[in-house]
C-alpha cells in the first residue's frame, strides 16, 4: 500500500515535468520524482516496529531497521540538492536572457 | 626501464579517481590567483592519468584481475574497485582523449573568461567517468555517474548564451530523470538481493529465479543508461547539448562521456550483473539499429556543423550498441573496437569544428568554403576523420565497421547487416557534404583574413588523426590478443564475473 503511494508520487512528478510549461514547475517536478525514489528506497529498509540497529554487548535485537538505505539516501539527497541548485541557477540565467519562464517561448534550438 | 620502480600494486586503482578529484580542488583553489597555473596543472594531471591507464595493462598482465578494497573493508560489505581488461580498455580510451583535449583547450579556451573554472569542471567530469569505470559497487557507480553528469550539465551551459542555457536546461531535466530511474533500479535490486556489490548481486541472481524483478530492473536500467548513451527514443537532448558546449567539451561528451556513462555501464550491468538474455539482446540490437538509421537520416539535413556531428554520434553509438547487443564474441569485439575508434574520430571532428569556429567565428556550413587553403592542418585532419568515420579503407573506421557487419552475418542477422551497410553509405554522404561545403571549393571573400589555429590545437588534432590512420593496427593478432580480445572475454564471461571478483579477494 505504502509503495503504491510512492508510485503515485512518482507519477505526479513525471506528470509535472511532462505537462507543465513553467520552468520552475518543471524543477519542482524533478524534486518530486527524486523524493519519490528516495522515499521508496528508505521504505525498503523499514521494518514495522523495528528499532535502530545499535547493539549493546549480550543484547539480541530481533527486529532491526536496515540502516544501509538511510546512508545511501543521505548521499542521494545531497546529489539531488546539487542538481536542484544547478538547474535553478540555469533557470535564473534563462529568465535574464529570455525574460520569461514559459518553455513554449524559449525555443531557439530546432531540428 | 626497471620494472620494480613502477607502482604496480592494487593501490594504483584509487588514483584514477583521486588524481582528477584532487587536481580539480587544487585548480579551483589556486587557478584564480596564478596565471597559467590551471593550464599546466590540468595537463599534468591528465597526462599522468593517461600514463597510469597504460600501466594498468601491465598490472593486469602481472596480477590478473585486481580488486582494491576501499577503506580496507572486505567486499561484499565494503565498496571495492575492480580492474579487469574491460576496465583497462575503457580507462585508456577515456584518458587518452582527455589528455589530447586538455592540450587543445590551452589555446581554445582563451576565448572564454575564467579558464580555471572550466578546468575544474572538466577534471570533475573526468573523475566521474573514471569512477564509473573502475567501481565494482552499484551505488558507488550511481554516485560517480552523478558527479560526471552534473559537471557536464554545467559545462554545456559554460557559454551562458541563449542556446547554451536552453540546451543545458533540457539536458539537466532529462539527465536527472534518467538518474532517478537508475536509482529506482538499484533500490529494487538491493531489496531483491540484499547487496550492492556487483559481483555479489551477480552471484545471487545466477542462483535465484525471480526473472520478473530482474526484467523490470533491466527495463529501468535500459531507460536510465540508454538516456545517458543517447539511444534513439531517449536521444532528444544530445543534438542540443553537444553542439552548445565549448568544442573541447563537445569532443569529450560525444567522444567518451556517452560511452563511459552509457554504453560501458549498460554493457557491464547487462552482461556481468544481470546476465544477458535473448530478450535483452534483441532489444539492444533493435535500439541500436533504430539509432543508427534515424541519427544518420537526421544528420543529413543539418546545416550547423556541430549539430551534424552530434546526430552522427547518435548514429555511431547505434553501431556500438548493436554490435555489443549481438552478444557473440566477434560482435562484442567489433563493438568495443568501434567504441575506441569512434572516441578518436568523433573527438577529432569536434576539435576540427572548434578550430573552424575559432578561426572564422561561424558554425554554419553555408557560410564556409575553401578552408583547406587557409587552414591546412584542420582541413586535412578533418578529411582523415571524415573518411575514417565513413569507413574508407585503410582507416580505422573501415575495420571496425567491417567487423560489425561480419559479426552480424555470422550471427545470421542478414537484414540488420544490410541496414548497417546502407547506413555506412549514408554516413559517407553527410561527411562528403561537410567536406564539400567547408573545405573544398572557392574561398569566400569574407574569409580571406583567416589564419590557421595555434600550435597546441594543431598538435592534438594531428595526434588524433594519427590514431585514426593507424587504429586498424589494433587488429594485428599480437596486439589484439592483449588488448581487445581480453576486454571481450570479460563481457563474454557473463556471470562468472562474480567468481572472478570474489575469488580474487581472498
Amino acid at each position: 500500500m505504502i509503495y503504491l503511494m510512492c508510485l503515485i508520487l512518482f507519477s505526479i512528478g513525471i506528470y509535472c515535468i511532462l505537462v507543465k510549461r513553467n520552468l520552475i514547475k518543471i524543477i519542482i517536478g524533478i524534486g518530486i520524482v527524486e523524493y519519490a525514489v528516495n522515499l521508496f528506497f528508505i521504505l525498503l529498509g523499514y521494518r514495522a516496529g523495528g528499532r535502530a540497529p545499535i547493539l549493546d554487548e549480550k543484547q539480541v535485537v530481533q527486529n532491526m531497521v536496515d540502516p544501509l538505505p538511510q546512508a545511501l539516501i543521505l548521499t542521494a539527497i545531497v546529489i539531488g540538492l546539487a542538481v536542484t541548485v544547478l538547474i535553478v541557477s540555469i533557470a535564473v540565467r534563462i529568465y535574464e536572457k529570455y525574460g520569461t519562464f514559459d518553455i513554449t517561448k524559449i525555443r531557439r534550438l530546432r531540428g | 626501464m626497471n620494472m620494480a620502480l613502477l607502482p604496480l600494486t592494487p593501490n594504483l586503482l584509487p588514483l584514477f579517481v583521486a588524481i582528477p578529484l584532487g587536481s580539480a580542488f587544487i585548480v579551483s583553489l589556486l587557478g584564480k590567483k596564478l596565471r597559467g597555473f590551471s593550464d599546466t596543472f590540468s595537463n599534468l594531471a591528465t597526462f599522468s592519468l593517461f600514463c597510469f591507464s597504460l600501466l594498468s595493462l601491465l598490472l593486469i598482465k602481472r596480477l590478473g584481475t585486481v580488486v582494491y578494497k576501499v577503506g580496507g573493508w572486505i567486499p561484499p560489505i565494503g565498496i571495492c574497485m575492480v580492474l579487469d581488461s574491460l576496465t583497462s580498455f575503457m580507462l585508456i580510451t577515456v584518458n587518452l582523449i582527455a589528455f589530447l583535449v586538455t592540450i587543445y583547450s590551452i589555446s581554445y579556451m582563451e576565448r572564454y573568461t575564467d579558464k580555471w573554472k572550466f578546468y575544474t569542471l572538466f577534471l570533475l567530469m573526468l573523475a566521474g567517468m573514471n569512477g564509473v569505470i573502475v567501481t565494482g559497487d552499484l551505488f558507488n557507480l550511481f554516485v560517480f555517474l552523478e558527479i560526471g553528469s552534473i559537471s557536464s550539465y554545467a559545462l554545456v551551459a559554460y557559454g551562458v548564451e541563449h542556446e547554451e542555457l536552453e540546451a543545458s536546461f533540457k539536458y539537466t531535466v532529462m539527465g536527472s530523470i534518467a538518474s532517478s530511474f537508475i536509482l529506482l533500479g538499484i533500490a529494487l535490486l538491493y531489496s531483491y538481493t540484499s547487496s550492492l556489490n556487483m559481483a555479489d548481486i551477480s552471484r545471487t541472481l545466477a542462483q535465484g529465479k525471480g526473472s520478473q524483478v530482474v526484467f523490470f530492473v533491466s527495463v529501468l536500467f535500459l531507460m536510465g543508461f540508454g538516456l545517458k548513451a543517447a539511444l534513439v527514443p531517449f536521444h532528444a537532448w544530445l543534438p542540443d547539448a553537444h553542439p552548445s558546449a565549448p568544442a573541447p567539451i563537445s569532443a569529450m561528451l560525444s567522444g567518451v562521456l556517452i560511452k563511459a556513462l552509457g554504453v560501458y555501464a549498460l554493457a557491464r550491468i547487462f552482461f556481468n550483473v544481470l546476465g544477458m538474455t535473448a530478450i535483452s539482446s534483441s532489444i539492444l540490437m533493435v535500439l541500436g539499429i533504430i539509432s543508427m538509421v534515424l541519427g544518420g537520416l537526421l544528420a543529413l539535413g543539418q546545416e550547423d556543423i556541430k549539430r551534424l556531428f552530434a546526430y552522427s554520434s547518435i548514429s555511431q553509438i547505434g553501431y556500438v550498441v548493436f554490435a555489443i547487443g549481438m552478444g557473440t564474441p566477434l560482435g562484442i569485439l567489433a563493438g568495443l573496437f568501434h567504441l575506441f575508434n569512434h572516441a578518436a574520430f568523433k573527438s577529432l571532428l569536434f576539435l576540427n569544428s572548434g578550430s573552424i569556429e575559432y578561426a572564422t567565428g561561424t558554425r554554419d556550413l553555408r557560410k564556409m568554403g575553401g578552408l583547406t587553403s587557409k587552414m591546412p592542418v584542420t582541413g586535412y585532419s578533418s578529411l582523415v576523420g571524415s573518411m575514417s568515420i565513413s569507413g574508407i579503407p585503410p582507416l580505422s573506421g573501415f575495420w571496425s565497421k567491417l567487423l560489425i557487419i561480419l559479426a552480424a552475418i555470422e550471427a545470421k542477422h542478414f537484414i540488420f547487416a544490410s541496414i548497417a551497410i546502407l547506413v555506412s553509405i549514408l554516413t559517407l554522404a553527410y561527411y562528403l557534404k561537410v567536406q564539400k561545403l567547408a573545405f573544398f571549393g572557392e574561398l569566400r571573400d569574407s574569409l580571406r583574413g583567416i589564419k590557421e589555429v595555434p600550435l597546441t590545437m594543431k598538435l592534438s588534432m594531428i595526434a588524433l588523426s594519427i590514431i585514426c590512420i593507424f587504429g586498424g593496427l589494433l587488429l594485428i593478432p599480437g596486439v589484439q590478443k592483449n588488448f581487445l580480445s581480453l576486454a571481450t572475454e570479460v563481457l563474454m564471461n557473463g556471470n562468472n564475473y562474480a567468481q572472478i571478483i570474489l575469488g580474487s579477494i581472498k
